[in-house]
């Protein structure tokens, strides 16, 4: 038990090293810059369907459940309200950011612990790059770039299927929906919804990178490696997401 | 030139390394032989900087590695081309694109890029494979790819970790080739290898490791007709006990 805690402190220490680090290799756009583009488009735009996938059943889930929740005692157009303010400040960030977390965190731990185990990652070394600057900033940069834009199509398509599952299937009209999506509608709904998924992406990505590099033994170990980035990826999400709200709320 | 002195490196509990010293003269191929395992990779990425030793230096040029900053680190890895045991290509780039990468890190243009692409393919007889991934590629192969992209960068030192491993005979024959005429375009090599047919081909001097520390230094010549058992055995391939030394000797 002790030497599992000693073990998860050193890997805290260990994250803050790496974070100090890549804070560092912002300053080296000349290598991280070129790299980035195409980051973004693997990262982000790659996992545009995903994310929209679950926003759908994720709206329609929600339209469904609090139409069997306010049945005889909220006004109905409350559905609106619960699906628009759920969508936006919660279920749309948090569930992109653990689809992507599987994803993106599984992807980068994966190709980076492949890189690491046939020693590219030293070879990317003695061709004097900073491994800090050409494979973390990158895609750390992409990944708290995209998570927001990925988040805001998602938050778009829930509340859409949530709209779309309200008129259809409930007893409920478009004008009666939208009354209260906007009664109780802030501008904080959104912006609280795409800082969170900003500093999801920043930690799915950071996590994947760092199991990455700290794979050890063949393939066993990349295997290892990427469900720990997992894992972690979505613990990291969890912990933010309860900051934010104690922080922002 | 490369100094290594009183070299020591542990992992974990495992002493691999306990007191190397050893001169590299420029312009010439040293080879250090030993056991697999023993820390001859160890020794070579100590020389690099990818690793810290727990005690003694590496000197390059004069420069403490270990004590490097980034920016120094990075000079020195510019004049150290380092060939890897399994080639290290980054197997989602085109042959092309590997050599490329080290030309701009150091900043050379497009015209200075394409022609040292096309000149170290040529020197490893390699012509044509540019947009070939590594994959596409057979070992020895990608270990002449290797050597291309170290040699692209027209380092002063080249470091080989077990360049003919794994290779058939007139492949490992080819690769000796290779790093003999590095060596007379003026490269200074450091090879490691247990392969003693490869190591009498290309080098000048000889060392052998031996449980963390080098058991002796000498030509090709001083080597083949050492009467140390350790360094006879090995050299020879013998299993079982080493042979006792001659009266006096080795203790």
């Amino acid at each position: 038990m002790a030497s599992r805690g000693a073990a998860r402190d050193g890997f805290v220490a260990h994250v803050g090293r790496r974070s100090l680090e890549t804070a560092r290799a912002l300053a080296d756009v000349k290598t991280w810059g070129p790299l980035l583009a195409g980051q973004m488009r693997r990262l982000g735009v790659d996992s545009v369907p995903i994310a929209l996938f679950i926003a759908v059943f994720t709206g329609i889930v929600l339209s469904l459940l609090s139409s069997y929740i306010f049945t005889g005692t909220v006004p109905m157009y409350f559905v609106g309200a619960l699906v628009g303010k759920t969508v936006m400040m919660e279920l749309g960030p948090v569930l992109t950011g653990m689809a992507l977390a599987g994803r993106v965190g599984a992807s980068i731990a994966a190709e980076l612990g492949t890189m690491k185990v046939t020693e590219q990652v030293d070879a990317l070394e003695t061709l004097a790059y900073d491994p800090n600057s050409y494979l973390i900033v990158p895609r750390v940069l992409a990944a708290t770039l995209m998570f927001p834009v990925v988040t805001a199509f998602a938050m778009a398509v829930g509340v859409g299927a949530g709209w779309v599952t309200s008129i259809n299937l409930l007893d409920l009209s478009t004008p009666e929906f939208l009354k209260g999506l906007k009664q109780f509608y802030q501008f904080k709904d959104i912006w609280f919804g795409l800082v969170k998924s900003a500093s999801f992406g920043a930690a799915v990505a950071l996590m994947g990178c760092l199991r990455g590099l700290d794979a050890r033994a063949g393939a066993a170990g990349v295997g290892l490696s990427t469900t720990r980035a997992v894992v972690l990826g979505c613990e990291a999400i969890l912990v933010l997401d309860a900051f934010w709200a104690l922080v922002l709320l | 030139m490369i100094v290594l002195d009183n070299l020591a490196k542990s992992f974990g509990s495992k002493q691999v390394l306990r007191g190397v010293s050893l001169e590299v003269p420029d312009g010439r191929n040293t080879v250090i032989i030993g056991p697999s395992g023993i820390g001859k990779s160890v020794t070579l990425k100590l020389i690099v900087g990818l690793i810290e030793p727990d005690g003694g230096a590496v000197e390059v040029d004069g420069e403490v590695v270990h004590q490097m900053d980034r920016r120094r680190l990075a000079e020195l890895r510019g004049r150290v081309g380092y060939v890897f045991q399994f080639a290290a290509l980054f197997d989602s780039m085109t042959v092309a694109e590997n050599i490329r990468l080290g030309l701009v890190k150091r900043g050379h243009g497009e015209d200075v890029i394409r022609e040292r692409i096309e000149e170290s393919l040529a020197v490893v007889d390699l012509p044509g494979v540019e947009d070939k991934y590594p994959a596409e590629l057979s070992g020895g192969m990608r270990k002449r790819v290797g050597i291309a992209r170290a040699i692209a960068l027209k380092p002063h030192y080249i470091l080989y970790d077990e360049p003919t491993t794994g290779l058939d005979p007139i492949t490992s024959a080819v690769m000796d080739q290779f790093m003999i005429r590095t060596r007379d375009l003026g490269v200074t090599g450091l090879v490691v290898t247990h392969d003693m047919r490869s190591a009498f081909s290309v080098g000048d001097r000889i060392a052998m490791l031996h449980e963390g520390s080098i058991r002796q230094v000498g030509t090709v010549g001083e080597i083949q007709a050492t009467e140390d058992p350790i360094v006879r055995q090995f050299i020879e391939g013998r299993p079982g006990p080493p042979a006792p030394a001659p009266a006096g000797r080795f203790e």
